[in-house]
């Protein structure tokens, strides 16, 4: 496969060093990648991954160290330097132009023009690409109809065209199914048979040990260590990246579960949300799970208001509610954390304390004015029992972390003192430690009487924290699982593919 | 990993905060030294050095003729004048303030009255005029004026007292605007606006009132009436908006034509000038000195402050603009809001059309034409981003004042109006830059 005889590694980064005003994101990071190896990055956010795979992109300088492919240094000044280098990343957000095809946003910006662009040719080439990632993505639609599974393999295709030699993922699996995420490993595996070399980013841990070779942790900007997968442990994994050892990934305490407080009967809207009826009780956390598209979060926004039922009764301790907006949810006693909250939780442009007052604006003012005073001291009350890492309460929420942006959501929502709290993936996308905390707090929740629904799409999860489980599939509601202990991945799964 | 930067932050806000101002006070400076030109001496000093220098030089049994102009500070330079004088036991045959054919009469008359005349104390303009020598015993050579200052022509406070009457209503109309933007909206009625209101009033006030006769409780009455349809054409946009779902552009670009056409409809295309007293009062009156508008653009501008900083409803309106979806699932009424943005706005620009009809004492249907433009620019100099979530109110009368500052500099520097338009294009321009800079400074 390789003519010469070339002992160098594919990639060798060393001695990196990167800083932003007043942080430094990387120090003396050194990384070391073959061909056909799957090399897994790990690290809490804000470790420095997402700036690493910058510098690899071309998207940041590094202030000092070299990166060599091959052995010869290379200058990755610019993405286009990192693409005629051989270097493909793929960002969590992918840069598809949404009303071009597959093929189209392909050859994006490296059209072969005469006067016009061949299509015909195009097309075709476009075609032998995802024949050699063995699948069958739909050629001649805009890609905003493609699912998030097939833009990726566009995004794939796209860097596979550009004879790209190693191929950075972040977080590639984050918003696929269980199916989608195996059929993207037999992607991986036929990539790694033609060598290329691949840095795989995700917090799935289940993922990293099923499709790593090695394993490079960061912590704090800094690496902490290394291994081949097959040595290395899942706990060992987590105290590398924490830096301190959690003893229990999933700290669940059950609470007193009592009667019935929130009762849904017959819920309806479309395709999407077929005839479901459900109940939760006081002190329970129901997890609610199932595939991508099931239909979980599209339930949760008709009992939150988000979006308008067909047909249905909402009831909340005996009572049946008028819910018709978000507005009337939150007052009757539910909210909800939603699933992407950069563009439904937060106001990014705003600073952390408004974007907490957001719901509360009636305690918080009095005639129309807001008491600042009062707004100030019951936030910073949050800021305390939630551990939230701010400088100040002005800073935008834009400029905070995954796991701190998720507390200044939950601070907004506890703040109400909703008696329903409805969490859709609470822990995407957050750190181990931020998400053993959010665990916590989901603990105490139940322990004064709340009631909890869980979204969550990692089964580990949903096991370890729910009381209860409900499994929906194309809509509908296909299993209740009551004995959670000695319930089993497979068994989930199997009623969400029903 | 952003969240320990504090030094760059406190930079970026004090940037935001004290940018503008530092631009404005700059502006002014140059300005003021560009313009740097001997002024002519008049006002309460000049008259007191006049009345000095005519007692050193005459003795105080002397007689004078005190002369001056029309201008304010022509008055203060007579009565400064003839009190120091007459305090000093000089006789003042005549005090004058004038043109130069009043000036003649009067010391005709005073030789007349065969009085002597010894100097004739007058302001530097007044020095200047050439009746003096058909006087075979006054001449010019009597004169006594105090000698020019060296003062900016910008900074003198008749210039500044202008730029802000000028401003006021732009500013005023602003308000409305910084709203509507912040809530990632965009309003190109107002000016149409203007010119409805204008002519609803003036219309109103002819007709059901008695023209120039007409009280002040009708008059209210027809201000409000003004506002009002205003107001309406705001609900009306801000409707199409929430329910219709027609982008901000496209319906206030409606609203734009309609409010024109029914403003030159309800006018029949004439400018309506039967207007009482009471009515120019409010535009063309001042207040312990201070043009009215300037009075009522400050009171605006303190509560849309409050307003905006302080309440439930500014709260929601920075939200509804930084992002209407998190902030329609945190409970905010995102479409009510939008509605009362778009009512203000209306609102403020029908003020806008009663303050602007009024200082001109007519009401007419070309009023306001392109001052979206300029209200569009005053706010987005101002640092408000046309992406919605931020902006300040005190921000936008920044941004008024620093465009009205630049026209009036170049007006004084005499730059013609095509170099004006082009210098404003690049300032807006830049205003944006500056913000697009700000932003991919923050972003991360």
């Amino acid at each position: 496969m390789v003519n010469t005889v070339n002992t160098a590694p594919l990639l060798e980064m060393s001695r990196i060093r990167k800083s932003f005003p007043g942080v430094q994101a990387l120090s003396d990071v050194s990384l070391r990648l073959h061909r056909g190896e799957v090399l897994a990055l790990m690290g809490e956010n804000g470790a420095g991954k997402s700036t690493l795979i910058k510098t690899l992109g071309g998207a940041h300088r590094p202030d000092a160290g070299t990166i060599a492919i091959d052995g010869k240094p290379v200058d990755l000044s610019s993405p286009t330097a990192a693409i005629e280098a051989g270097i493909g990343v793929i960002y969590q957000e992918f840069n598809l132009i949404p009303a071009l095809t597959a093929w189209e946003n392909i050859f994006l910006g490296r059209e072969r023009t005469g006067l016009l662009v061949d299509r015909a040719d195009e097309r075709s080439r476009a075609a032998v690409l995802f024949e050699r990632l063995g699948v069958d993505v739909p050629l001649d639609i805009p890609s905003r109809l493609l699912s998030i599974a097939q833009q990726q393999l566009v995004e794939i295709a796209k860097a596979l065209s550009q004879d790209v030699r190693m191929l950075v993922m972040d977080e590639p699996s984050a918003a696929l199914t269980q199916q989608e995420v195996n059929k993207l490993f037999a992607i991986i595996h036929e990539l790694k048979r033609q060598g290329i070399g691949i840095i795989y980013i995700s917090h799935r841990l289940d993922e990293i040990f099923n499709i790593a070779d090695t394993i490079t942790v960061l912590r704090d900007g800094r690496y902490v260590g290394d291994a081949p997968a097959s040595e290395m442990t899942r706990q060992q994994l987590i105290e590398l990246m924490v830096g301190r050892s959690i003893e229990n990934e999933f700290p669940k305490q059950a609470a007193e579960i009592g009667d019935a407080r929130l009762v849904v009967k017959g819920l309806c809207r479309g395709a999407t949300v077929r005839n479901v009826s459900f109940e939760v009780r006081r002190g329970e956390i129901l997890g609610l799970t199932g595939l991508v598209g099931a239909g979980r979060t599209e339930l949760v926004r008709l009992i939150f208001g988000a979006d308008t039922r067909d047909a249905g009764q909402i009831a909340l301790d005996g009572q049946v509610l008028n819910i018709n907006s978000a507005r009337d949810a939150i007052r009757a006693g539910i909210c909800l954390l939603t699933e992407d909250r950069k563009s439904q939780g937060l106001v990014l442009c705003r600073c952390v304390r408004e974007n907490f007052a957001l719901p509360n604006v009636r305690q918080l003012s009095a005639f129309g004015v807001m008491q600042q005073r009062h707004e100030r001291s019951a936030f910073s009350a949050y800021v305390d029992s939630l551990s939230i890492r701010i400088p100040h309460q002005q800073q935008l929420a834009r400029n905070l972390s995954g796991g701190n942006q998720q507390k200044v959501v939950l601070a907004k929502w506890l703040q109400q003192n909703a008696e329903v709290l409805i969490f859709d993936e609470p822990t995407r996308g957050i750190d181990v430690g931020a998400k053993h905390e959010i665990y916590q707090l989901m603990n105490d929740l139940t322990a004064r009487g709340k009631s909890i629904i869980m979204i969550s799409s990692e089964l580990p999860e949903v096991l370890g924290m729910s009381d209860r489980i409900l499994v929906m599939h194309e809509g509908r509601i296909t299993g209740e699982i009551c004995d959670v202990a000695s319930a089993t991945q497979e068994e989930i799964m199997q009623l969400a593919i029903n | 990993m952003n969240e320990t930067r504090p030094k760059p932050q406190r930079w970026a806000a004090f940037a935001n905060n004290y940018g503008m101002v530092l631009v404005l006070l700059i502006l002014i400076a140059a300005f003021s030294v560009l313009t740097l030109e001997r002024q002519s001496s008049t006002g309460a000093d000049a008259g007191r050095v006049v009345a000095r220098d005519i007692v050193n030089a005459h003795g105080s049994s002397s007689t004078v003729v005190v002369v001056a102009g029309l201008k304010p500070p022509d008055e203060s330079f007579l009565r400064e004048a003839t009190d120091a004088l007459e305090a000093a036991g000089v006789t003042v045959a005549a005090t004058v303030g004038g043109r130069p054919a009043d000036a003649r009469r009067a010391i005709e008359r005073v030789l007349q009255e065969g009085h002597s005349i010894d100097a004739i104390a007058a302001t530097g303009d007044a020095a200047r005029w050439s009746i003096y020598d058909r006087f075979e015993s006054v001449g010019n050579s009597r004169c006594v004026s105090a000698a020019p200052t060296l003062w900016p022509t910008f900074a003198k406070s008749e210039n500044i007292l202008n730029v802000a009457n000028q401003t006021a209503i732009y500013a005023i109309i602003a308000i409305g605007m910084t709203m509507v933007i912040i809530t990632a909206g965009i309003d190109l009625s107002v000016g149409s606006l203007v010119a409805l209101s204008a002519v609803a009033a003036a219309v109103f006030i002819r007709d059901a009132g008695d023209g120039t006769e007409t009280g002040a409780g009708l008059m209210i009455v027809g201000c409000c009436v003004g506002m009002g349809i205003c107001a309406l054409g705001g609900v009306f946009n801000g409707v199409m908006i929430t329910r219709l779902g027609i982008p901000p552009f496209i319906t206030t670009l409606a609203m734009m034509l309609m409010a024109r056409g029914l403003a030159r409809r309800l006018s029949d295309e004439l400018s309506i000038q039967a207007l009482p007293a009471s009515f120019t009062w409010i535009g063309g009156a001042a207040t312990f000195g201070i043009p009215n508008p300037v009075f009522l653009m400050v009171v605006l501008y303190g509560v849309a402050h409050v307003v905006m900083s302080r309440t439930v409803f500014g709260r929601y309106a920075y939200a509804v603009g930084g992002n209407a979806e998190a902030a329609r699932l945190s409970g905010v009424p995102v479409k009510r809001v939008i509605v009362v943005v778009y009512t203000l706005c209306g609102a403020l620009a029908g003020l806008g059309g009663i303050v602007q009809s009024s200082k001109l004492g007519s009401g007419d249907p070309k009023l306001g034409l392109m001052f979206e433009l300029d209200v569009i620019a005053a706010v987005v100099v101002g640092g408000t981003s046309l992406m919605g979530g931020e902006g300040r109110i005190f921000g936008t009368l920044i941004g008024a004042f620093i465009i009205a500052v630049i026209k009036n500099g170049m007006n004084l520097m005499k730059v013609g109006a095509p170099e004006q338009q082009i210098v404003l294009g690049a300032v807006v321009l830049l205003a944006v830059l500056v913000d697009t800079l700000k932003r991919r400074g923050t972003a991360h």
